[in-house]
């Protein structure tokens, strides 16, 4: 069995990473899960949330929003359409996500579907309980 | 025959185009580096979310249950095109070239019966297109404020055409840019991105194995929205790109005709001063035989 695999980062502006890695844990739309070497082909939807990465070398973080990971035996992508490294990311990235997630919820709210605000309600606290846990 | 001092300050004046248009002709150059830099970094992602998204299609696509974004309204008879120029002109025929396709476009399908809705991005196709179509136009995205091409950017014109898709505005839009092939050759392309079309070139077969967390039409309604995105970020990169390009050869055209019209100008001066000069000799020695 492989120890490692190899992990891609990308977003639609730049790679972000692409390393040998031993563990990712992904934060899925349905709940954290971690993806090891020799994992179940597997495509999850990502909420906003940290990506940890370990590796050989050490571990990192990244905050990310928005996307999809594909996760086969060896290899494993994450797409996000935000991705910024946790030592990078400041009160000010995370001020313009809460305010993003308050405008779509304020805007479920206005039109009343109820599954809307759920989402936008969840999302809006996804992201201050993000802050909280960077402790921003 | 214009005089000496006429034709010294035609050359002055050709000298400081020729400057301009080499330092324009720089700048593009520069520029087109960076750009093509963005595009070539935008390909990963762009490239694996099209695999995805191609596999997903593929075995959710044939149900009832597939989100309209992927199977259509079931009719197309409202078309929404949306073209993408530069905000800039002095590039070639860059902008005309799209323009002129999307005109094309345009009046087949209004031969055909079809209901024409535009949306331009870019102050130039929006000049181009007003005269023809002003009343099919039903908005215009500026982007003159902006220095270089986000994906924010990308996302807000999504967001756009997709409020107008759920307001149930139009069943097909295509998008119409330039491909970048090198610098001297862009291609203007159309492409639908709604319904949304995506290459199965035999990648459905590997990806249909994964499992998918939530369940496949859950992912792909989350997705759709996000590719609509992604195609308009690539188009607009690949035009970023092309429009560097298309203006690098224009000013490195320019730069030369000027030079070849610098020397021209430079020889009718220097012929008519020696007809000066050979006139007041004849004047002297004429003048000196009267004596």
């Amino acid at each position: 069995m492989a120890n490692t695999m190899q992990f891609d980062l990308v977003s639609p502006e730049r790679r972000l990473a692409s390393l040998q890695v031993t563990a990712v844990q992904i934060p899925g739309a349905d709940g954290d899960m971690t993806a090891m070497p020799d994992h179940a082909p597997t495509i999850t939807t990502l909420r906003p949330g940290i990506l940890k990465v370990e590796g050989p070398e050490g571990s990192s973080e990244y905050l990310v929003t928005g996307g999809f990971a594909q996760i086969g035996a060896d290899t494993l992508s994450v797409l996000a359409e935000k991705a910024i490294p946790v030592t990078e990311v400041t009160r000010a990235h995370l001020d313009e996500l809460i305010a993003e997630a308050r405008a779509s919820h304020d805007a479920a709210k206005a039109q009343e579907h109820h599954s809307i605000v759920d989402d936008a309600a969840k999302l809006l606290a996804d992201m201050e309980a993000l802050g909280t846990h960077m402790g921003l | 025959m214009p005089s000496l001092k006429d034709l010294k300050n035609r050359i002055e004046s050709v000298k400081s185009t020729r400057k301009i248009t080499k330092a324009m002709q720089m700048v593009a150059a520069a520029k087109l580096r960076r750009a093509q830099e963005s595009a070539e970094a935008a390909r990963p992602y762009a490239e694996r979310f099209n695999a995805v998204m191609a596999g997903l299609a593929a075995s959710v696509g044939g149900s009832d249950s597939a989100p309209l974004l992927l199977r259509g309204t079931g009719s197309d008879q409202v078309h929404l095109l949306v073209v993408m120029t530069a905000e800039r002109g002095l590039c070639g025929g860059f902008n005309s070239n799209i323009a002129k396709l999307a005109r094309t476009r345009a009046n087949e399908l209004l031969a055909k019966g079809k209901t024409v809705k535009i949306l331009t991005v870019g102050k130039k196709g929006r000049d181009a297109l007003k005269r023809d179509f002003a009343k099919h136009s039903v908005g215009h995205v500026d982007l003159s404020g902006i220095k270089s091409m986000g994906y924010a950017n990308a996302q807000d014109i999504a967001r756009d055409v997709l409020a107008r898709f759920d307001a149930g505005e139009f069943d097909v839009a295509t998008i119409f840019y330039a491909k970048f092939e090198n610098v001297v050759t862009q291609v203007p392309t159309a492409q639908q991105i709604i319904p949304a079309a995506f290459e199965t070139d035999g990648e459905g077969d590997e990806v249909a194995l994964f499992d998918y967390e939530p369940s496949e039409e859950a992912i792909l309604a989350d997705l759709l929205p996000r590719g609509v995105a992604t195609q308009i970020f690539s188009a607009l990169l690949e035009n970023g790109a092309s429009e560097q390009g298309a203006r690098m050869s224009a000013m490195d055209n320019a730069t030369r005709n000027a030079g070849e019209m610098i020397d021209k100008l430079t020889i009718e001066f220097n012929r008519s001063r020696q007809a000066v000069i050979t006139n007041e000799l004849i004047e002297i020695i004429s003048g000196a035989e009267a004596l």
